[in-house]
């Protein structure tokens, strides 16, 4: 874009000082790089980043114009439009902001246990919850108390990952084992502390239970699912559309921090950045691995490769795909925490904003994708898929179970 | 009409104490009082109060939410706010920091003056803590004042009031305030002497 252009757009601006509302973790990431490389100043935005302690402060301040824009998990407009949580606000998002980013971990106390059934359980990677069944049969005869597991709301894709990979082994989530909600910074603390036996949460904190030998990582949601939607720029839908300009300038700034973000010589600055006290507040080491691409499953284990671990903006991960949400929607109805009859369709239309993606794109002269849907499950590699300049590279979109998902 | 049993989940002990002796004040005589140190869902298990008021910075409020889902198992399902017809309620008490989540099927004539009275007190408290920082900010600028005019007073070898005289001037001309010259002052003065 010239810079005329660029000036030109900012004359247009509807609201140049805005608040959004953030969770210190590790996929925050874009937004913290937006804000100290100067890319929200480039569009003539004059941004306050605002750490929020819980996604329900994030959804209330939102919802009442306290925040402009909100990083909100990617399931969560769907739970304020619908008004699951609790009042009704329509939201809707342009920009997914990171794809994978969480994982798994077990307590040292149920790692030992599941060894003892099995001393090769965690050989193969994906790790399945094959033993863990056979464990949560012999403590049911037993009569001992279910396992706890914790997730970081009740609509969160943290959620539906666990219940997955539980449900993928035939444990019933919601009576084989108890979940409970535990804000990510105090999933660490409860895990030492034995009250709870496992969580699915987002980096840092597997790498910190992991690295402070409090826990093991037994599988990320990159293997559950390759690179599935997390995080989401969530805005009101009456702000969305009174404020097009601002939108799309934000989302511009974003793009292209989350470019910066991405290349490989960029990830010691992100992981500095974001280790900083007014952001997660957590040593760098533990930060950087996982951005640089390597992960770290045990305390006495080998650094594994997982180069897609963090992913912000390459294979156009902006773009919110009606199949990512799909599937989502899919775990909402399956778990009845909306109802069946409602129409998929005519939901996502509303809340994911797929051509305000394109359009925003389009002006910055770069690639998009022409398809709403892809199937997912059935890419196991790099594949190219059709866009506005020809084609564009995509990567897998592998379930752990092998299982596939079409939407439309 | 039965008592009414509420929760304060605050990690300020000094607005907690404050908002708890307001509520007994008004008349509300089962009072609990937790910090996010404490089992919050153990708690409510347990006590099933019918309103947990909490610090809308809290971020056990993620764990409040799930009681939806612990709920189906529990007689007393608490969700936050059973309708939504009071928003400007719920508006004010966001604005003042403060959040609420009551029993479902809770009359909201009987939560309003509960949420009055938490909303005044949090209000209230805020108002005292920023009064605090304010004059915790004086004393820190009052004593970079008084280094500078140290440094001021060793380097001119004048007395403590012409010390400050400059420092005054200096203000003026640069349009700042005499604790930012000051501030400069000092980083100057202590990056020469290294």
């Amino acid at each position: 874009m010239s810079k005329e252009q660029n000036n030109h757009d900012q004359d247009l601006l509807e609201k140049e000082k805005l608040t959004i509302g953030f969770i210190p973790l590790t996929d925050c990431a874009t937004l913290v790089v937006a804000k100290e490389l100067n890319f929200f100043e480039k569009y003539g935005l004059d941004v306050t980043l605002s750490k929020e302690a819980s996604w329900a402060n994030i959804r209330d301040k939102l919802a009442y114009g306290v925040l402009d824009c909100a990083q909100m998990l990617a399931t969560m407009p769907i739970d304020t439009t619908l008004g699951l949580g609790s009042w009704k606000k329509e939201t809707v998002t342009a920009l997914v902001l990171g794809v994978n980013g969480n994982a798994i971990t077990i307590s040292n106390k149920l790692y030992q246990e599941l060894k003892h059934l099995d001393p090769h359980f965690d050989d193969q990677r994906p790790v399945t919850a094959d033993v863990l069944k056979q464990l949560v049969e012999m403590r049911k005869s037993e009569g001992k108390e279910p396992l706890t597991f914790a997730h970081v709301f009740p609509s969160s894709t943290h959620n539906y990952f666990l219940r997955y990979w539980l449900a993928s082994a035939g444990i019933d989530p919601d009576n084989d084992v108890t979940l409970s909600v535990i804000p990510p910074q105090q999933m660490v603390k409860n895990l030492e502390a034995n009250i709870v036996d496992g969580f699915c949460v987002g980096e840092p904190w597997n790498q910190y239970a992991v690295q402070k030998g409090i826990g093991h990582a037994l599988i990320t949601s990159y293997e559950i699912w390759n690179n599935a939607p997390d995080k989401v720029l969530g805005v009101n839908k009456e702000w969305a559309c009174s404020h097009p300009n601002t939108h799309k300038a934000l989302i511009k700034a974003l793009i292209e921090a989350a470019a910066w973000a991405d290349k490989d010589e960029n990830r010691e600055k992100v992981a500095e950045l974001l280790s900083r006290e007014e952001y997660i507040n957590v040593p760098v080491e533990i930060i950087s691995s996982p951005l640089k691409g390597q992960y770290k499953y045990n305390a006495d284990g080998k650094m594994e490769s997982l180069p897609d671990f963090n992913v912000f903006q390459r294979y156009n991960a902006g773009f919110p795909w009606f199949s990512h949400i799909g599937w989502y929607l899919s775990q909402m109805i399956r778990w009845k925490d909306i109802s069946a009859s409602q129409d998929p369709i005519s939901i996502l239309k509303d809340i994911y904003w797929v051509d305000f993606y394109r359009q925003v794109v389009d002006e910055m002269g770069l690639a998009y994708p022409l398809q709403n849907s892809k199937a997912e499950g059935t890419h196991s590699g790099h594949w190219q898929s059709e866009s506005n300049t020809g084609t564009q590279t995509m990567s897998s979109d592998l379930f752990f179970d092998k299982k596939t998902f079409d939407f439309i | 009409m039965k008592k009414l049993h509420v929760t304060i989940v605050d990690d300020d002990s000094g607005r907690s104490i404050i908002l708890e002796r307001a509520l007994k004040d008004a008349g509300y005589e089962i009072v609990d009082v937790l910090s996010s140190k404490d089992n919050l869902l153990l708690h409510i298990e347990q006590r099933q109060p019918d309103v947990i008021i909490v610090d809308l910075e809290s971020p056990n409020r993620d764990s409040l939410e799930s009681m939806r889902i612990v709920t189906q198992h529990n007689p007393k399902p608490i969700v936050m706010f059973t309708n939504d017809s009071d928003h400007s309620m719920i508006g004010e008490a966001i604005n003042a920091g403060v959040s609420a989540y009551v029993v479902d099927g809770f009359s909201e004539n009987r939560i309003k003056p509960i949420m009055d009275v938490a909303i005044a007190r949090f209000r209230e408290f805020q108002a005292l803590r920023s009064e605090l920082e304010k004059t915790k900010n004086t004393l820190e600028e009052r004593k970079l004042i008084d280094k500078a005019k140290g440094i001021v007073m060793v380097q001119r070898n004048c007395s403590e009031n012409e010390a400050y005289n400059i420092l005054r001037k200096l203000s003026m001309e640069n349009n700042k305030r005499i604790a930012e010259v000051a501030e400069q002052l000092i980083s100057i003065t202590d990056a020469l002497s290294n």
